[in-house]
């Protein structure tokens, strides 16, 4: 393993959506500083949007929402555990960066007005805006990344972070997955950007990387951040999704929503009032097939011919444009049947739901000098314009924050430990492969840790990650792409461990099938109101502590509180 | 212990005819998320190397000569 030296100002670790961002605005606040973008794909195709995105989720544009608005319909969701003032400054940045995009070149749907077109898909106000012609997002962003002059290095996997004598950032270590090259780059600042852990859980099919999320998303970022000292927010609130059966991926309720499509039982009848994801949408999903009245589908076939040919253009050129070979396949057509739909594997992804690395309004995370952006992140529902607003907000403060601090010299101690650990497993001529590994911690997810939370069988899952962490001392790599895969392994024993003590940890129920809790089925606002943040306690293992919410920017008003809720039809009682 | 090998059928498949690798061609290769993709160095024609696939479709998109051509993998289709 040979060893690469390099410095910079700043690295931005991940450059699928909010990492290109992060480093063009880092750039554009000042371009004298020496910025790297590093993936261990390629940035060119890497990432959530590798094939573009079919709409924004969450648009907040004057004439149809306000921020306010926004801030609450995202408090509600939620169930109220929001760092209001980082949603806000979401939402009130939100306009700005979609004209940025726009000009950019990006292709927002527009009425004959040239107004944008927004679409309801939320439970209360209107932020859905599509994109029929996403699929140039990462095209345009790479020009972006061209014109700054922002630095990259493609395929070098980023396993740790250095950090100094006041626990401040000072490098990041990693290696080449296709050389095994072991990389120490000195900077004074990083970004991370390593989106969802996509990872954690086996998808129904077996098929290991049958992941909603890119699987390339397998939670380095959360593990990084966790070893280098910093919080994470409230990881018991999984992400769980609703998807298209097997394939594993968005059916899209969003997109097709505004066109009339709905989430449907069996019987082809609506069951709930929003198909917008929230942990209460999901617990209906899953009471629905449960109940006998499954399975449940996404039922187009109402629709007339016109409108079946735009969500088909939308739906299979965007995003994951491999949903039309997978329907073909089946023999599914939108216009003739219902397509039958799954509940996921769990996760976290803020992008969707509210668990990740903590940060606050600026970015920052508990770590100086370490900021964290978009999937990845602790900011809730921020989907794809979330992790580009807040790749902006941690270019422009990484930057700052670079030019108030010397360069520091690196902890080679650290160094020598980390090279030997990634190493290692090439070392070795026999033991498991990484594919056993991930496979096993994975199944094992699967069946202790996938709500209902029942605690008896989280006691279980965590002596068997245990189990599995030792096992994968043993762990071979016969090249450097099965190191790669090999440090994913641990990055996602490390997510299972997480996954499983801040579930352990809050003691009532909260978002709906995000965190039912079978011991704990009630909400208890008197002791859980409060968000949770796992860390590394100075006896090397899992700490958890609870942080309170920060006071509202907006205020939510009682009958408001509860309108996610009521999320369930509520059939007439039928006349005798 | 021993590690065994164990065949797959691959999602991608690389029409050797079309593939121009040869002529330093790596698009596909560099494309891929998963870096699954590599160029047999003795046929000089890329091919799936490793059956861990997100059927993501970038291969088959930017392939110049249209040789990509990717399939749901066996177990989820």
């Amino acid at each position: 393993m040979k060893r690469i030296d390099m410095e910079f100002d700043l690295v931005v670790i991940g450059g699928g959506t909010g990492g290109p961002m992060a480093a063009v605005k880092a750039k554009e606040k000042n371009p004298g500083l020496k910025v790297l973008l590093i993936d261990k794909a390629h940035v060119k195709r890497s990432g959530a949007i590798s094939m573009g995105m079919d709409g924004l989720n969450n648009a907040v544009i004057p004439g149809h929402a306000t921020p306010e608005q926004y801030v609450k319909e995202i408090t509600i969701a939620n169930d109220g555990i929001v760092d209001q003032e980082a949603v806000m400054a979401y939402a009130a940045n939100s306009f700005d960066m979609i004209q940025e995009l726009d000009r950019w070149g990006v292709k927002f749907e527009k009425d004959e007005t040239g107004d944008y077109a927004v679409r309801k898909v939320h439970h209360l106000g209107s932020y859905v805006l599509p994109m029929p012609e996403g699929h140039h997002m990462k095209k345009i962003l790479y020009r972006q990344l061209k014109r700054a002059r922002v630095e990259i290095t493609n395929r070098v996997v980023v396993t740790r972070l250095l950090t100094g004598t006041n626990g401040e950032v000072t490098g990041v270590m990693g290696f080449d997955c296709r050389t095994a090259d072991f990389y120490v780059i000195r900077c004074k600042a990083a970004v991370i950007t390593t989106g969802a852990a996509g990872r954690i859980g086996l998808p129904a099919s077996g098929y290991l990387m049958g992941t909603y999320e890119n699987p390339t998303n397998s939670g380095d970022g959360h593990a990084m951040a966790y070893h280098a000292g910093a919080a994470l927010a409230n990881l018991e609130c999984f992400q769980i999704n609703p998807l298209i059966k097997d394939y594993n991926g968005p059916a899209c309720a969003y997109v097709t929503g505004p066109f009339g499509g709905y989430t449907a039982n069996g019987k082809g009848e609506r069951f709930i009032e929003c198909d917008y994801w929230s942990g209460q949408m999901m617990l209906e999903f899953y009471r629905e097939l449960q109940s006998g009245n499954g399975p449940v589908f996404l039922k187009l076939d109402h629709l007339a011919e016109e409108t079946i040919s735009e969500i088909e253009h939308i739906l299979h050129t965007n995003e994951r444009p491999s949903r039309g070979r997978f329907h073909e396949k089946r023999g599914n057509d939108y216009r003739r049947q219902m397509i039958e739909m799954h509940i996921s594997e769990i996760g976290f992804c803020s992008g969707h739901s509210a668990s990740g690395i903590w940060t606050n309004a600026r970015g920052e995370t508990s770590v100086p000098g370490l900021y964290a952006a978009g999937d990845c992140a602790s900011v809730p529902h921020n989907y794809m314009l979330g992790a580009f607003v807040y790749g902006r907000i941690c270019g422009h403060n990484a930057a700052e924050y670079c030019s108030t601090v010397a360069d520091k010299a690196i902890d080679e101690g650290a160094v020598a430990a980390e090279q030997a650990r990634v190493s290692a497993p090439l070392q070795r001529s026999e033991g498991l492969t990484p594919f056993q590994i991930e496979y096993k911690t994975r199944r094992l997810v699967n069946d202790y840790l996938q709500p209902p939370k029942i605690t008896r069988k989280y006691e279980i899952g965590l002596r068997r990650f245990d189990e599995v962490r030792e096992d994968a001392q043993a762990m071979v790599a016969t090249n450097p792409h099965e190191l790669m895969r090999a440090m994913e392994a641990m990055s996602i024993i490390d997510c299972a461990e997480m996954a499983a003590r801040s579930s352990m940890f809050r003691t009532e129920s909260r978002w709906g099938l995000y965190h039912y809790c079978v011991d704990h089925p009630e909400r208890n606002d008197a002791d859980w109101f409060c968000h949770t943040l796992l860390s590394k306690g100075a006896d090397g293992r899992m700490a958890m502590t609870k942080k309170a919410v920060e006071p509202y920017v907006v205020p939510i008003d009682d009958d408001e509180r509860d309108a996610y809720q009521r999320l369930r039809v509520e059939r007439k009682a039928e006349a005798a | 212990m021993s590690i065994a090998t164990t065949l797959t059928q691959a999602p991608v498949k690389v029409h050797e005819d079309k593939c121009i690798a040869e002529k330093g061609c790596t698009v596909c290769v560099d494309v891929c998320p998963l870096d699954v993709l590599a160029i047999d160095l003795v046929k000089k024609k890329a091919f799936m190397q490793f059956d861990e696939c997100w059927y993501c479709l970038p291969c088959e998109t930017d392939c110049p000569t249209g040789a990509v051509e990717v399939s749901i993998p066996y177990l989820l289709r």
